[in-house]
């Protein structure tokens, strides 16, 4: 019986499809509309300055390049990882998932440098719409990218105790899932705040 | 299975085993606890909010009244939209889903218990939490759509309470739409295909489709609204260049897909019950899952009907006046298909069907005066007055409620092994009917003769005084009504008739397995061949058209005639379906010996699919999680010392929740 | 919905939309007379087949349900005729959307900036220079220009018997159209919750004959006249100077908040301006007689009249109260 059946960590579902796939893709559905909706507050507020600073006071974009790259490549690392435990290597899978996340929070320490030259440059939460727009719709991504970090170095000590299961790929694929969402979110994020001018 | 030799972990992260007692309901998983839990919970939101109605027909019911200041008035209007949206008539419906939808679609869970029950205890924190506003210096005030700026006004920490208790909810709403979609769309029974689920499923499906997508939405506002509030942002703030048309938008375009969430479900619960009684597949099956799936469609390109007056222009207006009109047509479907359903049936009028009909017939009116106001000029006038209020209360109340009521005493007998009494049942309904439209019908009138909605008081002499009296009789008539289901409760309780499997002659899966259905759900899981598989396992039609039991007992040469005869009258893609290629020899057709002895491997079949009887072990982690989320809400208001405890308990709670010995749950 | 008749024939009801006396209010209620009419007849079909079908088809000893599954035709038609009804509506509802939308024009078109604040309306005749409160007066006959502004929070400027509704957002301007047939007085009411005293929030619109209202314009163009009795002087020198320094015991004085042409130093313009006071029939927020005893009430404490009234409670002695309101009432 069991002999036939693989453990029932892979339960038969209806689709074939796995269970815990199926619902980071909900959820990540779920964040498209999240995230739309904080873009769209800012589209409309990002004119909306007031005594405050303006966008092109602010934005330094080839400083904020470099970091949306890292957070790329964290992409590629969290790829590695995943190929690494498909192929078997859970070593290879930890230093992938250190790296990844290693990266994510060099891009949350730029974020947060970011953050601080804007303050200091006087644009706060508070200063006007547009910054309120700017601070909340980073901040969460921030946010989510922290989230992601804390996942991954989970994942990581997890797997050093034995404790994802027999098999370490599905958690590791679900995470990066997540982890690629928020990459491409902060693509779009980059590009509508940083790229398309403001007129 | 994997669960039997994985590691057992004691001590700090040991499942919890009680399984009777306070303990078992604090940390079960079961889908049919979590289900009584959730309807218990509404049911005593609905008694609050229903006294906050009360109060408010008390003060409205003579002019000039003076039962209630101003203040605490507004804190009722606002509280009772609330509590009856976000804590009656939402967690109505997932109680109904939670116990129903892994027996109608033949699982033994939802595909994430704990999930589950983190859902419900968050739902259960966010209405302690807005609740507790009202010990702590005021609840909210502003309304239940909280229209900016007004809602920033620093005056009591009411709004902060709405923005951060909703956003509590709506995490509650979140974690439950994404479980019942991956349950309905990977743990159905072999054989039940999408065309062949119960209605209420698909309803279920839909909804939980409508939640994901909305939840965020207004989540963004509420985070909006919070950081206004809190830390002087300016999302909303016009001394600001806000522009507080924002908040409308944000929260209208949750808003109204919001009215479909609360009224799918009774949909579904009406297309399930309507067939039972009349004895008859509904009518039109497809164009009821279809038109359901474009209502929800269409939803979310009417938001802005509730703007009319906000001055958008006269093309916005026009083209939200057209998709509001036309999401008239598939509802419009729904009524007819529904009628359909009755036609030519052998209509039995218990109770849950009275319920039904009553809710197509009050429906009907509310969807009328719906489409009146898609008349934009003549919406200028109707809105934000009474007219508005009615309708939405014979949507909400007619709509939603009846149907609610028609599916907590169909099921009843499911869920507690007992029958309701039809005698009092049939009283409940109809002085519920006579005391909703005693209430909800002068409001129309009043709107029409120019009676603003929120107003503390009314003025003699406007032609209003009848109309509002009337309505405060009507509103206590309802009250009664819902002693009376109390007392239907009680007697149940005591001395009801005991249920057996399947009391009503029904159509689909649950009747299959005893009342109340034993932990595991099925002994064995059944395997499906026809939509109202269940009916079809005790009747088979013959050519002339009508059904004929099937030999009590039937076994396989019968379920072999059957089902070469309904071949005929099922839509060929279902029929083509090679589900009988999986078909164990003995799918069961009676109720199903209790067997609980075998329960590791109960025969073949379930073995076969991979569901072993094996139940996830409850968990106390659910709980704890969800128990952080007020405390981070009280954080924000009071104190960073509460935030940071909160935040442990939530990190605490998940790690606890990752750690935890394994279980069948993915 | 018999009652629906009913109530329409009543007299006694004089906030209601089915008695439209304005031609845009009149265009609402035909689309409305149409619409309604189109429900009824939908509704006791409608109503009338699933009745017969419980009643017919109810349960009797041998009575077997026929086992059918639905009937495609028949769906379809269900689907297009009640779409068909609805293109039926929608053509004039979408023809009146346009043409109530559309901006009156003319030399003589008389245009009104409305502000809605809490818990009171202000009217500013832009081309005439007046500003008032409350009352809104127009001549009869002729289209209305309305601009509607914001100010502190959402308000929504409703005359039902005249027409629409234009919500009244912060930071935005939008316009509206009313006209009056008939001389006379015509109710409305914030329409939009607005804190407090939204109850409150009344106005009315006084329509007169052309003539009447170009006097009712000079009359409201004079400055107000100075007091001429010892008690009135008294009422004008606390309403700019308070008791002492600009201040009473409770607040600011009257002409930090109001003010009133012809009286030198009451320009403030947070609350109603009070020129012509005495020539309103009601006040605050149109819910009190303008009469001796309310206006002593009002003063005495303001909040407690009016929940939320951004008039604070000046604390004023009833010396101070006799003079203020002998000095309000000569302001014809």
């Amino acid at each position: 019986m069991s002999a036939a059946h693989p453990p029932a960590e892979h339960p038969h579902t209806s689709t074939g499809l796995d269970n815990a796939k199926l619902a980071m893709w909900a959820f990540l559905g779920s964040e498209c509309l999240f995230f739309g909706s904080f873009i769209s507050t800012y589209l409309l507020y990002r004119n909306v300055t007031g005594d405050g600073p303006t966008s092109a006071d602010l934005y330094d974009i080839p400083y904020t390049s470099i970091s949306s790259f890292v957070l790329l490549m964290s992409s590629l690392t969290m790829v590695l990882a995943l190929s690494s435990v498909q192929n078997g290597d859970r070593r290879a899978m930890r230093i992938w998932l250190m790296a990844t996340a290693f990266l994510g929070l060099t891009f949350i320490g730029g974020q947060v440098f970011e953050f601080t030259t804007f303050v200091e440059e006087g644009l706060t939460l508070s200063t006007s719409a547009f910054g309120s727009s700017f601070f909340v719709l980073t901040g969460f991504h921030g946010a989510h990218v922290t989230i992601g970090i804390l996942m991954l170095l989970g994942l990581t000590v997890m797997s050093s105790f034995g404790r994802l299961g027999p098999d370490d790929s599905r958690p590791v694929e679900v995470v990066g899932l997540y982890w690629h969402f928020v990459d491409i979110v902060w693509i779009v994020i980059f590009t509508v705040i940083y790229l398309i001018p403001s007129g | 299975m994997a669960t039997a030799v994985a590691p057992q972990q004691g001590g700090l992260f040991a499942r919890p085993t009680a399984k009777t007692g306070w303990w078992s309901w604090m940390t079960t998983v079961d889908h049919k606890k979590i289900g009584i839990l959730y309807g218990v919970t509404a049911f005593f939101f609905f008694i609050v909010g229903g006294v906050e109605a009360l109060l408010i027909r008390a003060q409205l019911a003579t002019p000039n009244g003076e039962v209630l200041s101003p203040a605490v008035y507004n804190q009722l209007f606002t509280m009772h939209g609330l509590t009856m949206i976000f804590f009656v008539v939402i967690p109505m419906g997932t109680a109904l889903m939670n116990f129903l939808l892994p027996l109608m679609i033949g699982a033994r869970d939802v595909a994430f218990p704990r999930l589950n029950a983190f859902s419900y205890w968050v739902f259960l924190s966010a209405g302690l939490f807005m609740y507790s506003a009202f010990l702590l210096g005021g609840a909210p005030d502003g309304g239940w759509f909280g229209y900016a700026p007004l809602s920033l006004d620093p005056v009591t920490d009411g709004m902060t309470y709405y923005s951060l208790g909703l956003q509590i909810a709506g995490i509650a709403s979140l974690a439950g739409a994404i479980n019942f979609i991956v349950t309905i769309i990977n743990m159905r029974a072999p054989g039940m295909t999408l065309m062949r689920m119960p209605v209420f499923v698909w309803m279920t499906l839909i909804t939980s489709f409508l939640l994901l997508f909305a939840v965020p939405v207004i989540g963004v506002a509420l985070w909006e609204l919070m950081f206004d509030r809190l830390f002087g942002a300016n999302f909303f703030d016009p001394a600001a260049g806000a522009d507080p048309l924002l908040w409308q938008h944000l929260f209208w375009l949750f808003g109204h897909p919001e009215v479909y969430i609360m009224i799918l479900p009774a949909m579904g619960i009406v297309s399930e019950v309507l067939p039972a009684f009349s004895r008859k597949p509904l009518f039109g099956y497809p164009a009821i899952v279809f038109s359901g799936a474009a209502i929800a469609f269409m939803g979310w390109g009417v938001w802005a009907h509730h703007m009319f007056a906000a001055g958008l222009g006269p093309v916005a207006n026009s083209a939200f006046a057209l998709s509001t009109m036309f999401i008239a047509v598939p509802t419009g479907v729904k009524i007819f298909n529904w009628i359909g359903t009755i036609w030519g049936g052998s209509v039995r009028l218990t109770t849950p069907f009275l319920f039904s009909a009553g809710f197509v017939s009050m429906f009907i009116i509310g969807g009328l005066s719906g489409v009146t106001h898609s008349i934009v000029p003549h919406d200028a006038q109707q809105t934000d007055t009474y007219y508005v209020v009615g309708h939405l209360h014979y949507v909400l109340f007619g709509g939603s409620i009846f149907g609610l009521f028609s599916g907590i005493y169909y099921w009843w007998p499911k869920v507690f092994g007992r029958l309701l009494s039809e005698k009092i049942g049939k009283f409940h309904f109809l002085l519920m009917l006579v005391g909703f439209n005693l209430t909800f019908m002068p409001f129309h009138i009043l709107g029409l003769l120019g009676m603003p909605r929120r107003q503390y008081y009314f003025p003699a002499n406007r032609g209003f005084e009848v109309w509002n009296l009337l309505a405060s009789i009507g509103a206590f008539t309802i009250a009664v009504s819902i002693l009376v289901f109390l007392y239907n409760v009680a007697v149940s309780r005591k001395k009801g008739e005991a249920a057996g499997a399947d009391p009503w002659d029904a159509r689909t899966l649950e009747w299959m397995t005893t009342s109340p259905p034993p932990e595991h759900n099925f002994d064995a899981i059944p395997v499906v061949r026809h939509r109202d598989d269940f009916w079809y396992r005790k009747y088979i039609t013959t050519p002339e058209g009508e059904s004929a039991r099937v030999f009590a007992g039937g076994a396989a040469s019968d379920e072999e005639q059957h089902s070469s005869e309904a071949a005929s009258d099922e839509p060929p893609s279902s029929s083509a379906e090679g589900a009988s290629d999986r078909e164990p020899n003995t799918a069961g057709a009676a109720p199903p010996e209790s067997s609980s002895e075998e329960r590791p491997h109960a025969g073949a079949s379930a073995e076969e699919q991979g569901h072993g009887i094996h139940l996830p072990s409850p968990s106390y982690f659910p709980l704890l999680t969800a128990a952080g989320m007020p405390v981070i809400g009280y954080g924000f208001i009071y104190s960073p010392i509460l935030l940071a405890a909160g935040a442990v308990m939530l990190l605490v709670g998940a790690f606890g929740w990752v750690l935890e010995p394994p279980a069948e749950e993915a | 919905m018999a009652a629906f008749a009913l109530s329409a024939c009543s007299t006694d009801t004089p906030q209601s939309v089915l008695q439209p006396q304005g031609e845009f209010a009149r265009k609402a209620d035909a689309l409305w007379d149409i619409t309604f009419a189109i429900a009824i007849a939908v509704f006791v079909v409608v109503q009338g087949l699933l009745l017969y079908a419980i009643f017919r088809y109810r349960h009797k000893p041998g009575r077997e349900a026929a086992q059918f599954h639905g009937n495609t035709r028949l769906e379809i038609a269900m689907t297009i005729i009640p779409a068909l009804i609805l293109l039926g509506l929608a053509v004039p509802t979408v023809a009146t959307v346009f043409d109530l939308a559309a901006e009156p024009t003319g030399a003589d078109v008389i245009h009104i900036s409305v502000e809605g604040r809490q818990f009171w309306w202000r009217y500013d005749y832009t081309d005439l220079d007046i500003v008032t409160a409350n009352e809104l007066h127009i001549p009869t006959g002729q289209p209305i220009d309305l601009s509607i502004e914001g100010y502190d929070v959402n308000h929504s400027f409703w005359v039902p018997r005249l027409g629409g509704t234009q919500d009244v957002v912060p930071g935005r301007t939008s316009r509206l159209t009313l006209e009056a047939d008939d001389p006379g007085t015509y109710l409305g009411q914030c329409k939009e919750f607005c804190g407090l005293s939204h109850s409150n929030m009344n106005l009315r619109v006084i329509a007169h004959d052309p003539g009447d209202f170009e006097q009712w314009v000079s009359d409201q163009q004079e400055p107000a006249a100075a007091p001429s009795d010892s008690l009135a002087a008294e009422g004008a020198e606390l309403f700019v100077n308070g008791a002492a320094d600009a201040q009473f015991a409770g607040g600011p004085s009257c002409a930090s908040c109001h003010a009133i042409e012809g009286l030198d130093g009451a320009v403030g313009i947070i609350g109603p301006n009070l020129t012509h006071f005495a020539a309103r029939n009601t006040f605050a927020g149109a819910i009190f007689q303008n009469n001796e005893s309310n206006l002593r009430a009002w003063l005495a404490n303001p909040p407690e009249r009016k929940p939320g009234s951004q008039m604070p409670n000046l604390q004023l002695t009833t010396g101070q109260i006799d003079a203020l309101v002998a000095y309000l009432q000569t302001l014809e």
